[in-house]
């Protein structure tokens, strides 16, 4: 790197920076919002309902946050919709990311096809048509948990193909090969080195479902019926009042996944160094 | 690798030919079974529902008339929400391309130790709920906000000029709201770029701009087709944004739909719309992937 460094003319040491700089204005402006949310979750409102406007500082949002009603009871079915469709969508999706690395078969690409339409289509359209097949066959007394994770892991399932895909064709055959000149059997193979080598691609595809899961409003309002998910609870809360413990919730939100994240980081740099 | 020598000999398989026969697809049918009960079956129910007589309502039901006319309607009475849509969403994705290529760029090239820090900078803000992310910019768009007030200062809206409830809004919600989906892809496919090839092209004397026009962003096609589409495609379809940031008059067809659906109950419509909107996805992106000559993306 330093050699590269000094043969650049300093026009480039600026060009550099700039890029950096650049990225760097873009990281914050992506934060705007989130530093938005954490500063009213401190705001006592005057009226019932949360304002725009900063009036006063407080901490009782922080220790109220399940006093709103219906809130907590959002959140609570909220994870456990997104649990049980990111198990669900991982599972069913490394399979099928591995038998299309892994193994030539006919109507391999009208399979690709079939995976990619899902993300093709857009959420509006996918929330629609589940909604009229679930009326369609008698579901719309059982519309809630079920029917949620049911449209949950149709949308996460060809992001968790993809991921995992992208990850097993970026890995050297050869390892595998190796172990298998040194006697491993094919099992011992797939769960001694396939596996482990695929696990960055898999865990990421797992993040990824929850995010989009636990995010999701669209597929969620046209499948819930008369169950309310976090998204539905907010979206619900803007036609009435709006508690400011959603802001609490959102800044959770928010500080749980980066200490999560930031917790991976560190423990992935523990196990290289040993 | 604690793999060691384990006796079970005759187990020396051509891993190559391994790969290609035996049983393996069947891991395929759990997957495949969920997406055509799930997803081509709705699909083809939605474009029965789409022919349906549109003179029923949701309590007289509909009948099956084999109602192409449908469609003319649709497109007919809803042209300028689809153009619309796809302009907001073509715009949105052109700006966030703007934003991430940079961000992308100085992740996997200019971040050094911080790279695995800035990764997780990028994905944080959007563990946040995206509806109060987006409630959040109607707030610091609104009219009495920072940005408007800003921009009168500084004469660039007049004293009158609003942002929200304008198509300014919206794009810059679709923009913020579908970042990540751009940036990640992007430096995906920066970060696989070998250093050594650019170092190359320095030593043959091709300037910094030469090498990066020739070599890296080449490279990184594949990682900006993906990061476009995941981006272009939610926003075309999206409908919270224009919602919460316009007004109807920058309604989307996202809108429309939504509409038909859960409030007026008028289905064939709804069905219509949608089957309208995701063929013109679906051609949209398929035209562009093989323009890009990126197929294999596919």
């Amino acid at each position: 790197m330093a050699a590269v460094a000094t043969r650049q003319p300093v026009g480039r040491w600026l060009a550099d920076h700039v890029v950096l700089l650049i990225g760097i204005l873009v990281l914050l402006y992506m934060f705007v919002p989130i530093g938005y949310i954490f500063a009213l979750s401190f705001n006592q409102p005057t009226g019932r309902s949360a304002t725009a406007e900063f009036e006063s500082f407080t901490w009782t949002n922080w220790t109220t946050i399940c006093d709103p009603d219906g809130l907590c009871d959002s959140l609570q079915l909220s994870l456990a919709v997104s649990a049980t469709a990111t198990l669900l969508a991982t599972v069913l999706g490394t399979l099928m990311a591995f038998a299309l690395v892994r193994h030539s078969f006919r109507g391999r690409s009208a399979s690709n096809l079939v995976i990619f339409l899902p993300m093709a289509t857009p959420e509006v359209v996918m929330g629609s048509s589940l909604l009229a097949m679930f009326v369609s066959v008698g579901f719309d007394s059982v519309l809630g948990f079920i029917t949620i994770v049911i449209a949950h892991v149709l949308f996460c399932l060809s992001f968790v193909v993809v991921t995992v895909k992208a990850r097993l064709s970026g890995m050297d055959s050869r390892l595998e090969q190796a172990a298998m000149d040194l006697y491993a059997n094919e099992w011992q193979t797939f769960r001694l080195v396939t596996l482990p080598l695929a696990m960055p691609g898999i865990v990421a595809a797992a993040m990824l479902s929850f995010s989009l899961s636990f995010d999701d409003f669209i597929v969620t309002n046209f499948t819930a019926g008369q169950s309310v998910t976090f998204p539905l609870f907010v979206y619900g809360s803007k036609l009435k009042e709006f508690p400011p413990q959603l802001f609490v919730v959102g800044t959770l939100m928010f500080l749980v996944s980066f200490v999560f994240v930031i917790a991976g980081e560190l423990w992935r740099r523990h196990r290289a160094a040993q | 690798m604690t793999t060691g020598p384990t006796a079970s000999p005759g187990s020396v398989v051509d891993v190559e030919t391994a790969r290609r026969r035996g049983w393996g697809w069947l891991m395929l049918i759990p997957g495949m079974l969920y997406l055509a009960v799930f997803f081509l079956f709705p699909t083809v129910q939605l474009f029965f529902t789409s022919l349906y007589d549109p003179s029923g309502s949701y309590d007289t039901g509909y009948a099956m008339t084999w109602h192409f006319a449908n469609y003319v309607d649709a497109v007919r009475d809803s042209w300028n929400l689809f153009v619309r849509s796809f302009l907001f969403a073509g715009i949105a994705t052109a700006i966030c391309l703007a934003l991430s290529y940079p961000l992308a760029y100085a992740i996997a090239f200019k971040s050094g130790h911080w790279k695995n820090f800035m990764l997780v900078l990028v994905i944080a803000p959007f563990f946040t709920s995206f509806l109060l992310r987006t409630l959040s910019w109607r707030t610091i768009l609104s009219d009495q906000g920072p940005v408007t007030s800003f921009l009168q200062t500084i004469a660039i809206l007049p004293d009158d000029g609003r942002l929200l409830a304008t198509p300014v809004a919206v794009i810059a919600g679709l923009t913020y709201n579908f970042m990540p989906f751009m940036t990640l892809p992007i430096y995906a496919s920066l970060d696989k770029v070998d250093q050594r090839l650019i170092e190359a092209a320095g030593d043959l004397y091709a300037s910094p701009f030469t090498g990066f026009r020739k070599i890296t962003f080449p490279l990184s096609l594949p990682g900006v087709v993906a990061g476009t589409l995941l981006t272009f495609i939610p926003a075309c379809g999206d409908y919270i944004n224009a919602e919460l940031l316009g007004t109807p008059k920058q309604y989307m067809v996202g809108n429309r739909i939504q509409s038909a659906f859960l409030t007026e109950h008028n289905y064939p419509l709804a069905a219509t719309l949608s089957l309208v909107l995701m063929a013109v996805v679906v051609v949209m992106v398929v035209a562009y992937v093989r323009r890009a000559g990126t197929e294999d993306l596919l």
